[in-house]
């Protein structure tokens, strides 16, 4: 299976010089024991059974690939729109947690921990403990927890305790920070779900996975639609990258297939309030990964920004970072101002209103020199209820 | 022979390593910390290098490199304090630090300046061994440095040994599966078994260990005790003045 390809699965825990697990003695009883286990676990047919089922039955999978015809009119091009955006929870982060849970159960774990910044993933962890009844304890930066508060109120609604992570800056990475630590001190009962294609080996090989459900449903939906599987390019918003990274998972050897990597420009990449992480990062650990990340010439790990609270990380997965440094991935930074323009071009002519962080792949489209003959796939990886308040604010501020 | 490994020639239990934030409190107070520590009889110092991201430190060790860090605190200065430090004194110096840091500054120059500063050795808790011995080993084992890799009671036997071989400073046991300043029961059957271990290189118990009695219960077991967010809290309270009372309070009388 990771005979001669280049870029779908780690070698050793790599992806070329990215990945690893640089973590502490103190994690490596639980890495290790995941490590040596979630293939093995991945493979087995009732955990296959079980996960497809509630992939079909509880999530609504497979999720329409949406032609969409007034769009495409307007950019003079074919875009198709992959709807993650009506997944239960209203984002493809649950496709990760329904197979972690499943995992977690098959370790014998009671306890389940996640970090969240937007609240997303804290949503479809709290969700999945409640699905199978265990106990669920999100950590979210304390600024955060005031920016993001109808998640907060989701998740304490479907029984998961919410603790602020008060330590460095009070956000996501701090969020992930304390969500590790954690782990250190609870290593025998407790499963870490982490939400991206981030952190210590088997973490992003693992996110992958479960999301590649994604770039699967692309292949033959398309095929049933075009006549053909592939599109011209995939385009996708990357924070850590977990819809990126399934949305390529099955073109990631098709190198005919090109895929656009969409990072959060913040303000501008260069004006210092930004997430543009692989266009002002440098390489460096961070979560227990070598990866590109956003820090100071001391490596101190800088704190971006985004809008959009999803793509708002100052590092970027392994896998992304060894497809961009390798040229298999192209990079386009969107500016705050552009992605809600892009939110509202996209519930004017389709009616659909798309996350900040889909925004901004969709704002892609302006940037790309799309030909009328193109295959446009976007991910459209979450819906975007919870960004209404941004949207107001901002176009009254214009 | 670096000091460090001079004070193991010289030197077979009770041995007392502190640890201290490097510009903690303030920016320019790490020689004065060092050097107090050095006078009460502390054996070993254990420099913290300051990090936005300390994963394995708990709520005491993180809160001081967040202020040392605002203080101004970064390696560069780091290595002109342990050089000033060495004008006065050979008390072995150990540095503490996150890879990342390290990655940053060159891993040649990093090497480089801990020589030329007089540091003797280091401790780099999220570089696994695995990874140091495929990546890194050709450029630290070739210099004058030591270094030591951390176990927990979780950490099998085989990689021990491994650690064991590949250190040529202390063997670093975490005294319970925790992060730094956590108060759980030790247990005294995972030192017993480390120590049935003949491994060669002398051990240092950390983690948690706070008073005379944690330190005379490590001692005990192993080659001494390291004791690190005890002392943060103890001159967050009471200054850097009085720090012979607290290596006072810990030794006791021997």
């Amino acid at each position: 299976m990771q005979g001669s390809v280049k870029y779908t699965y780690p070698a050793d825990g790599f992806y070329g010089p990215f990945g690893g697990a640089f973590i502490p003695e103190l994690l490596q009883p639980c890495v290790e024991e995941l490590r040596s286990q979630y293939l093995s676990i991945m493979a087995e047919p009732s955990f296959l059974h079980q996960f497809e089922a509630l992939l079909k039955d509880y999530v609504g999978r497979p999720t329409p690939l949406y032609y969409a015809h007034r769009l495409s009119k307007h950019y003079q091009s074919h875009i198709y729109l992959k709807r993650e955006d009506l997944c239960h929870t209203g984002a493809h982060k649950v496709n990760n947690t329904i197979g972690q849970i499943l995992v977690a159960q098959r370790l014998g774990k009671q306890r389940i921990i996640a970090e969240t910044g937007a609240g997303q993933h804290g949503v479809a962890t709290a969700t999945v403990c409640a699905l199978m009844g265990l106990e669920c304890i999100v950590y979210m930066g304390e600024k955060d927890i005031v920016r993001q508060a109808p998640n907060v109120q989701r998740m304490k609604m479907l029984g998961a305790e919410v603790r602020p992570a008060s330590s460095g800056s009070k956000t996501l990475k701090d969020a992930t920070n304390e969500a590790i630590r954690d782990w250190i001190n609870n290593p025998s009962d407790t499963h870490y779900i982490i939400g991206s294609v981030v952190g210590p080996h088997p973490y992003p090989d693992m996110v992958s996975r479960f999301q590649s459900v994604i770039s699967q449903e692309i292949l033959w939906q398309l095929k049933e639609k075009t006549g053909n599987e592939n599109p011209t390019r995939i385009i996708a918003c990357v924070g850590g990258g977990s819809n990126a990274a399934g949305a390529y998972f099955h073109y990631l050897e098709r190198e005919s297939v090109e895929l656009i990597s969409v990072e959060a420009g913040g303000m501008g990449v260069h004006s210092g309030k930004t997430a543009a992480t692989s266009q002002i990062g440098t390489q460096g650990v961070i979560h227990g990964s070598m990866t590109l990340l956003m820090q100071t010439k001391d490596g101190q790990i800088v704190e971006p920004h985004s809008i959009s609270a999803g793509l708002d990380y100052p590092g970027i997965g392994p896998m992304h970072a060894h497809l961009i440094q390798s040229k298999r991935a192209k990079v386009v930074a969107i500016e705050d101002d552009h992605a809600v323009k892009a939110a509202f071009l996209m519930a004017k002519l389709e009616g659909i209103i798309p996350a900040l962080e889909s925004s901004h792949a969709l704002a892609a489209l302006d940037e790309l020199e799309l030909k009328p003959n193109d295959i446009n796939v976007i991910n459209l990886s979450g819906r975007g209820d919870k960004d209404l308040n941004t949207f107001m604010n901002h176009t009254r501020h214009e | 022979m670096n000091r460090l490994q001079q004070l193991f020639n010289r030197k077979a239990g009770n041995i007392l390593n502190i640890y201290v934030t490097a510009g903690y409190p303030g920016l320019h107070d790490t020689e004065s910390v060092v050097l107090s520590l050095a006078e009460a009889g502390v054996d070993i110092i254990e420099l913290g290098i300051p990090y936005s991201d300390p994963l394995a430190d708990g709520e005491t060790i993180q809160a001081s490199s967040q202020q040392a860090l605002a203080n101004g605190m970064g390696l560069s200065l780091l290595f002109k304090q342990v050089a000033r430090i060495r004008l006065k004194s050979q008390i072995p110096i150990v540095l503490m630090g996150y890879f990342n840091q390290m990655l940053q500054y060159g891993i040649p120059a990093f090497i480089q300046h801990c020589e030329t500063s007089g540091v003797d050795g280091l401790i780099i808790p999220d570089l696994p061994i695995e990874i140091y011995q495929r990546d890194y080993a050709h450029l630290f084992g070739a210099s004058t440095l030591s270094l030591s890799f951390l176990i927990t009671p979780q950490t099998p036997e085989a990689r021990i040994r491994k650690m064991d071989e590949a250190s040529n400073g202390f063997i670093y046991m975490v005294s319970v599966n925790a992060t730094t300043g956590t108060e759980t029961k030790v247990s005294t059957e995972y030192f017993e078994r480390i120590k049935g271990m003949g491994l060669k290189n002398p051990r240092l118990i950390g983690f948690g260990i706070k008073d005379s009695a944690g330190y005379n219960q490590a001692c005990s077991y192993a080659d001494g005790a390291i004791i690190g967010s005890a002392f943060i809290k103890f001159i967050a309270s009471e200054g850097i003045g009085k720090v012979k009372d607290f290596v006072g309070g810990i030794r006791g009388l021997e």
